[in-house]
């Protein structure tokens, strides 16, 4: 296996906020459309979690996006908002709306940042109150079970030595 | 709801820049809360005003010795925030991974393109 450009790096910077940050070996124009081009979304947000069935983005200010994921055991998960701003090969701000969580909705700030043909690529998630903020991660902390066993070991040993 | 509460607040308390910053130090070993003094180059009372924060969730344990008060981390509070973080670092790594093979492709159609 090829060396990894490193792993998703997760830190809650404020009460209301989660912050994503990775480093790409691609230009940030790349990354951008990777992000913006329903078929190219359709190939990695899925997570090898399940089956994207609806990538839909619409890229204009007040604009809508989509994306429906069934996961393993024909559980749907979707999230939808609308573009706020968008500056080409950049930045994107938008909202986002877990559906099974309606009334708490997000702002995302995806920016891309290019150095030497590398991206950094940083989406932070704004809540609109640590209340939604803390209810997104209780919603994960379940949705992510699963997943999340075979790290409970890992976790458990690092955190009591 | 007892449970969701707990974890709130140890969200709360972890999601303060200083807090994890004392919590870094902590990481380390037992610590008195001079060394946390020193590390941090906050003010004493600020560092009490963070410590006793991470008490109430019991995110740190204190014990007296001597004239000294020593902290601890007390991972057992921190495992609900700390498993969540794990876990979607989780699933944005692996959507990162696939992330990774489409530019990879679109890498190799640019310069395909560019040489014709």
């Amino acid at each position: 296996m090829a060396v990894s450009s490193g792993t998703a790096k997760v830190t809650l910077p404020a009460d209301d906020q989660i912050l994503i940050t990775r480093e790409f070996d691609a230009p940030k124009h790349l990354v951008y459309k990777a992000f913006t081009t329903p078929e190219l979304v359709r190939r990695w947000w899925h997570a090898n979690r399940g089956e994207m069935t609806v990538a839909e983005i619409d890229l204009r200010v007040g604009g809508k996006w989509r994306y429906v994921m069934v996961a393993e055991g024909d559980f749907e998960v979707g999230f939808h908002g609308e573009y706020r701003e968008i500056v080409s090969n950049e930045r994107i701000v938008s909202t986002e709306v877990y559906e099974g969580m309606p009334d708490a909705e997000a702002v995302n700030t995806m920016t891309l940042t290019e150095a030497d043909g590398r991206t950094t690529l940083e989406i932070l998630v704004q809540h609109a109150s640590k209340e939604h903020r803390d209810a997104h991660i209780e919603s994960g902390m379940e949705a992510g079970m699963q997943d999340a066993m075979d790290l409970l070991e890992e976790v458990a040993a690092s955190l009591s030595s | 709801m007892a449970r969701a509460a707990t974890t709130a607040d140890a969200f709360n308390a972890v999601a303060e820049p200083r807090r994890r910053q004392i919590l870094d130090v902590l990481a380390g070993g037992e610590r008195p809360v001079n060394d946390v003094v020193r590390e941090l180059g906050l003010a004493q009372p600020q560092v009490s005003k963070h410590l006793r924060v991470l008490r109430e969730v019991g995110a740190v344990d204190v014990r007296e010795e001597g004239r000294q008060r020593l902290y601890r981390l007390n991972g057992h509070a921190l495992k609900p925030i700390h498993d969540w973080v794990k876990a979607y670092e989780r699933l944005w790594a692996e959507r990162f991974d696939e992330l990774d093979d489409v530019l990879k492709d679109l890498k190799q159609k640019e310069d395909d393109d560019g040489s014709e």
